[in-house]
């Protein structure tokens, strides 16, 4: 346990400069690889190690790669996601503020393996000092032989751009992302076709996530199989989570794939406790979208056992008692925060991050929105909660794209998991009125013992 | 309530003479050149990032009809996009735009304070700009740096593990800041893109 891969030389002095990341060993991956290695023996590595799409759906990506239509006559692309907007998430521009040659390292070896000459990455507009970083590490990589034309004397080129984006959660999903890219509204597309057939400019594209395209370059250095021992399962290998919220110590921390929830939270190592030694009320482990767990179903599984940090512990009893690992961005909650103010907040976030192309999430992130602001200033009315569930149940599942599911699943989990403290709410306008947030939630507990 | 409200606003052109200069448009025809001959309209959004920086810090309706035409595209489908991204003004706003994140992670944290007490501090609502055209202040969702709340982003620049002493003197500075190079200012030179 604890085998750090992604970040083994973060704390090597300037490690974002091209010669001190070479020297510690960067771009090996690249030099094995076109000298010595096919690209469908890349892609097969990948496939042994069990690397899953880091960015939150966890799907394979030697798999997804597989997909890739290679009989089309179109140039095929790789698109890298950095459009990190996940509210909890700020893992990717860790990586790329710190190690952009790690990115680079292994977006050279997936286009190499996938048969791509130009590759994207795609920065939400915010990170422009981000852009600059990459940049500047994407010139040396040049001038260093790593990038353009006939890379390393082989017959093998590449090109890599970054483009910014312009603010736009949707961005994220990869194919507003590939709108977005072709210069249009981020508005997702209805699939199939799926981007591997179909993607940037109706061409066969692979989009993956800054961190699973990080992790490329060690897995090849170790080979698939070496990588796939690190983990649990099908939870191989390491995951950066971003933890933030009521903890002592919030950061990026990378863990190997199967860490004890409790372990994370409470070691020195990791998160250092809740903050004045309060209690912990709640988690959201994966990201805004993932259901809220409360602080026992958090540590423990409905069975008694001791929640993990990999994708099957986290979902551990499905949406009745379990949650996802997402994006790895951990919200803690300590006893004083109100659920309700939180979820409402979420809800905001969705309805303004909504597209409005499919009715139930324009219309559905809205209404949500507008029913518990009501709750949280003392307007709460006897049948909210149920329409809350009924809105949330429309939305989910009923759209083009996952933001609906997103905007749905944190509204149905708190509901599931805090219904008390949102009647509590509701029974009580008075109280509610003369607001003190971190009072609320005590007089909840007090009355629900929650 | 914001976002409650739905509202329609007429623009209208001027038909002021607008132009980048040489040294932009160099970096425009660079910036092009990154996508495939076919599909200039993916230069879109860099490029009205650079128009916002360099033509006046919001989209009129003249600058946005100056960037299709260097794309050969129709004044509408950069509308639709300009619209669309929450980074794109269509309106005037201050020399610093000051973004405060009031998303779930940042809002535990105090994120809601501190725009409240920006809001004080500067005597206006999120939304308005001074009277001085020095600030203006948005709330914003999530900005991507939650473990390191409450956060606020002015201009190009992050703000990070908010107090209102370290807004006191982040304001001070810029209130006194004549400088026209200065960081925040600054959103497209070759660094960025």
């Amino acid at each position: 346990m604890g085998r750090q891969i992604l970040l083994e030389h973060i704390a090597v002095p300037g490690i974002e400069t091209f010669d001190v990341y070479r020297n510690s060993g960067g771009y090996n991956s690249v030099v094995k690889a076109l000298k010595e290695l096919s690209p469908g023996t890349v892609v097969s590595e990948v496939k042994k190690s069990g690397l899953r799409g880091r960015g939150g759906a966890g799907f394979p990506t030697g798999l997804k790669w597989g997909f890739l239509d290679n009989k089309s006559s179109n140039s095929k692309y790789l698109v890298c996601n950095a459009d990190e907007s996940e509210p909890g998430t700020f893992k990717d521009r860790f990586l790329m503020e710190h190690l952009p040659h790690q990115l680079i390292e292994g977006i050279i070896i997936s286009s190499y393996a996938l048969g791509v000459n130009t590759a994207y990455i795609y920065v939400r507009g915010e990170f422009k000092y981000i852009i600059g970083i990459l940049n500047r590490a994407i010139n040396e990589s040049y001038k260093n032989g790593f990038l353009g034309n006939n890379i390393l004397g082989t017959r093998y080129s590449l090109d890599i751009h970054v483009h910014p984006g312009a603010g736009a959660y949707i961005c994220g999903e990869e194919t507003a992302l590939l709108e977005s890219l072709e210069g249009k509204r981020g508005n997702p597309r209805i699939k199939p076709p799926f981007p591997a057939s179909k993607g940037l400019y109706d061409s066969p594209t692979v989009v993956n996530n800054v961190e699973t395209l990080a992790a490329v370059g060690p897995l090849i250095n170790m080979g698939g199989e070496e990588y796939a021992k690190t983990g649990i399962g099908k939870s191989t290998g390491t995951k950066l989570i971003s933890a933030c919220g009521n903890i002592n110590k919030p950061g990026v921390y990378e863990i190997e794939m199967g860490l004890p929830v409790e372990e994370f939270i409470y070691s020195d190592k990791y998160c250092g406790g809740i903050t004045s030694n309060k209690k912990m009320k709640a988690v959201i482990p994966g990201g805004s979208s993932v259901p809220v767990l409360p602080a026992d179903l958090m540590l423990k599984t409905s069975k008694g056992k001791p929640r993990l940090l990999t994708y099957e512990s986290l979902a551990d009893g499905g949406f009745e008692t379990g949650t996802m690992l997402g994006s790895g961005g951990f919200i803690v909650y300590d006893e004083d925060a109100c659920i309700v103010r939180n979820t409402w907040n979420l809800t905001r976030f969705y309805h303004h991050e909504s597209c409005g192309q499919c009715s139930p999430c324009r219309e559905g992130t809205g209404w949500m929105e507008r029913v518990l602001h009501r709750i949280e200033n003392g307007e709460g009315r006897v049948h909210d909660l149920d329409l809350l569930v009924s809105v949330a149940a429309k939305i989910e599942g009923n759209t083009i794209c996952p933001l609906g599911d997103a905007a749905a699943w944190p509204v149905a989990s708190a509901i599931r998991h805090f219904r008390d403290e949102f009647e509590f709410h509701i029974a009580n306008p008075e109280i509610i009125k003369n607001k003190d947030h971190g009072s609320i939630a005590k007089y909840a507990k007090s009355k629900t013992g929650v | 309530m914001a976002g409650f409200k739905v509202d329609h606003k007429q623009y209208s052109k001027e038909n002021l003479k607008i132009e980048f200069s040489p040294a932009t448009l160099e970096k425009v025809s660079t910036i092009i050149g990154r996508y495939p001959a076919d599909h200039r309209k993916s230069a879109l959004l860099p490029l009205l990032h650079i128009a916002q920086e360099e033509l006046g810090g919001y989209l009129s309706v003249d600058v946005m009809d100056y960037v299709a035409s260097m794309l050969d595209i129709q004044p509408i489908e950069v509308y639709e996009v300009a619209s669309f991204y929450t980074q794109f003004y269509l309106e005037k706003t201050g020399r610093y735009v000051i973004e405060v994140c009031h998303t779930g992670p940042c809002a535990i944290c105090g994120g809601e304070k501190i725009s409240e007490y920006l809001q004080n501090k500067l005597n206006i609502q999120p939304g308005q700009t001074t009277g001085d055209n020095l600030f203006t202040l948005r709330e914003v969702e999530c900005l991507g740096a939650c473990g390191y709340a409450p956060v606020m982003q002015i201009n190009t620049e992050f703000y990070e593990h908010l107090t209102e002493e370290k807004i006191d003197t982040i304001i001070d500075r810029l209130r006194n800041n004549t400088k026209t190079d200065n960081p925040e200012g600054s959103q497209w030179e070759d660094k960025f893109f």
